[in-house]
């Protein structure tokens, strides 16, 4: 049995370990309260342009020369996935499930036949991925140390990605990450960037209006889609940082409870053996009371 | 006066929702004024101040750097790439970006695509609507 000093020490250590994953699960908690405030901002502009996406696209529609971002380089032989993960762990299975689903992803494809290159944002992911497959993996990009995330860093990721088309490097474009669900439930999803998939809207009250368009369709469609890309990928760098943090809650909350547990197990141990050890010194000295 | 629902939303948040008299628009190809009742319209910004009036007087000034607009009869929702209400703008602030943004056109007349000369282009003009505006106020 351990000693009376080892278990004291050992019931220290727990309980500092409880005051920092308290900590921890206190600081996700504003965290994500301020990332899901910041979700919910980005939304009304999302929307309004998927809105005026839907209607241009109609009026281009089998148009032989609309955009290449919306109908892409018309082969769909190389994939580009750009996985978006945290920058930080201790965050529960959020990095390792969008890992999985990337590795998952990507084995598909290749049994396909298809090319896969890999881009990665945030650390966790491209510490897995290169490690994983050393050979697709074409870039990072961090945002370690940034306090917040703002619209640039998506125009950033964005351009990137936009280069990298217009170089030819790939046909078909992909995001993935976690979609943010709830505070306990994060799900990996994949989502196609390039060709952009036209939304669907729901016919609004009345006919549909025709617009003018000045300039012209085109040129307004030229100008909306390198915009609506970057804000593709600015919702979810929003709701992967939400699920980060909605899943560090929550892992620390469980790791709290586990710690409570510990210390009630070892403070049991703990009294158990201080109370042996006094009964067996009283035994010891009443049996030399007797052999007197 | 009639009024009709202006949105004025920037990628990071929803600046201005509420019914207005008219607004003025610096669409691409000139300034635009929209009354209630317009004829559905999808337009680009190029940088410029858009102005919002309400009750006969100007009530709003906000410097964007470029967008798109939705033009309806009973609603008008722009969406602005950055939107600052023009008091706010700094003349030193708007001086540094010009300089920013003439290197970035040289560079790009030098051995750039035409349409990415034309974009650093809009994006120097849009600079320096910016400080006639910061100027102005």
């Amino acid at each position: 049995m351990a000693s009376l000093k080892a278990l004291r020490t050992r019931i220290n250590s727990v309980k500092s370990t409880r005051k920092i994953t308290q900590a921890m699960k206190m600081v996700a908690a504003a965290k994500l309260r301020r990332a899901q405030a910041q979700a919910e901002a980005a939304r009304p502009y999302a929307e309004r342009m998927q809105r005026m996406l839907a209607s241009l696209g109609a009026s281009v529609a089998g148009n032989p020369d609309a955009p290449r971002l919306l109908v892409g380089t018309g082969a769909d032989k190389v994939h580009l996935l750009v996985v978006v993960t945290a920058d930080r762990g201790l965050a529960g299975p959020f990095n390792t499930n969008v890992g999985r689903f990337a590795r998952n992803r990507i084995r598909a494809l290749e049994a396909e036949g298809k090319t896969v290159k890999i881009l990665s944002v945030g650390r966790k992911g491209a510490a897995y991925l290169k490690r994983e497959f050393p050979s697709r993996f074409v870039g990072e990009i961090t945002f370690a140390g940034k306090k917040r995330i703002g619209f640039e860093e998506a125009q950033d990721i964005t351009a990137r990605i936009s280069a990298m088309f217009e170089a030819g490097e790939f046909d078909v474009c992909a995001l993935v990450y976690n979609r943010f669900r709830n505070v306990i439930s994060q799900t990996p999803v994949e989502q196609r960037l390039i060709p952009a998939p036209l939304p669907e809207v729901a016919p609004a009250e009345g006919p549909a209006p025709i617009y003018e368009y000045e300039p012209s369709e085109e040129e307004i469609l030229a100008q909306i889609l390198p915009q609506n890309l970057a804000i593709q990928v600015y919702r979810a760098l929003l709701d992967s940082a939400a699920g980060e943090q909605g899943s560090r809650m929550t892992a620390m909350d469980n790791a709290t409870r586990n710690a409570g547990d510990m210390i009630n197990k070892l403070t049991l141990n703990y009294n158990r053996t201080r109370q042996a050890n006094i009964t067996r010194e009283l035994i010891e000295i009443i049996s030399g009371a007797e052999a007197l | 006066m009639a009024t009709f629902e202006l949105e004025l939303v920037s990628p990071e948040k929803l600046l201005l929702s509420r019914p207005v008299e008219m607004v003025i628009i610096p669409a691409a190809e000139g300034d635009m004024g929209v009354l209630p009742g317009h004829v559905p319209m999808i337009v680009t910004l190029r940088g410029g101040v858009i102005s919002v009036r309400e009750n006969g007087q100007e009530t709003e000034r906000m410097f964007v750097r470029g967008g798109f607009a939705e033009v309806g009869p009973t609603r008008v929702t722009v969406l602005a790439d950055t939107a600052v209400p023009v008091a706010s703008l700094s003349r030193a602030e708007a001086e540094r970006l010009i300089e920013a943004a003439e290197r970035d056109y040289q560079a790009a007349a030098a051995n750039d695509t035409p349409e990415k000369r034309e974009a650093a282009m809009n994006h120097l003009l849009a600079m320096r609507a910016m400080k006639d505006a910061a100027q102005a106020a």
